[in-house]
């Protein structure tokens, strides 16, 4: 039997960092209401997955583009285009590319692992989208440094059973 | 059921030019969410993930989850030392790997 109190101590933590970082995404999401969207709460999963990813790092905005459909007639194919700004050499490139959404049941959409042979920082998938709501790119550059840009996609017809 | 796996490479490419690369596979990508009409949910079964060697080394590699549509299509970019074979490789929640080969020509 684990110790009580070691679990109401680990329970803590959790909320403490979960709470941490639903306020460090909170600036992204303004900035996003800002532009004429409607405030969307981004879901728990959300918030844990975005914690996993960045981890102690904030993320910055800037040297992300994200091509993705003002209106999604179907949320079940929602082409997404990413490219970042980057050299793509062994000194500085970009590592990976996440993509998240604060309202699909799952939040984790897909991450695009990149070293310096890609020579171009960019990747092209579709996407389901349930409902109308932000999709999230960070990506993780070699020095460790994270980028962010949040989109906000209207969703006509949701992606069905996402 | 994973099939038909679809490769587009330039027809030819020069030495040390940056390529695109666009696949598509035939799946379902069944979420794990959705339920029968008998009320019985459907089982997760997607494509977790896909790997892309040149030559035998790793130069792409991506995780999916349940939010990228059935019949998962990326594209993304490599510069290429010269001529070679792409191995792509598409494994999903069962441990079941799908590989497609690309012959990459050099002008």
């Amino acid at each position: 039997m684990p110790d009580p109190i070691d679990i109401a101590i680990l329970n803590r933590r959790t909320f403490v960092a979960a709470g941490a970082a639903a306020a460090a995404f909170l600036p992204y999401l303004a900035r996003a209401e800002d532009a004429g969207a409607n405030a969307l709460a981004p879901s728990q999963k959300f918030e844990d997955d975005f914690a996993r990813i960045a981890g102690a790092v904030t993320p910055i905005e800037g040297k992300v583009t994200v091509d993705l459909p003002e209106t999604a007639e179907n949320g079940n194919f929602v082409p997404i285009t990413i490219a970042v700004e980057s050299p793509m050499t062994d000194a500085d490139y970009v590592r990976a590319i996440h993509i998240l959404s604060t309202e699909n049941p799952h939040a984790h959409v897909a991450t695009f692992y990149l070293s310096p042979v890609n020579a171009v920082a960019r990747v092209q998938t579709r996407m389901r989208l349930a409902k109308t709501q932000n999709v999230v790119v960070l990506a993780e550059q070699s020095n460790g440094e994270m980028l962010i840009l949040t989109t906000l996609v209207k969703v006509t017809i949701g992606g069905c059973g996402i | 059921m994973t099939a038909n796996p679809r490769i587009k490479l330039p027809d030819a490419a020069k030495a040390g030019e940056v390529i695109e690369i666009k696949t598509l596979i035939t799946h379902v990508m069944e979420t794990g969410n959705r339920h029968d009409k008998n009320g019985k949910p459907i089982p997760r079964d997607i494509i977790n993930s896909f790997v892309v060697k040149f030559e035998g080394q790793q130069v792409f590699r991506a995780t999916f989850g349940p939010g990228i549509s059935a019949n998962p299509y990326v594209a993304f970019h490599m510069r290429v030392p010269g001529p070679g074979v792409f191995e792509f490789a598409w494994t999903d929640d069962h441990g079941v790997t799908t590989v497609a080969t690309a012959l990459l020509k050099v002008a």
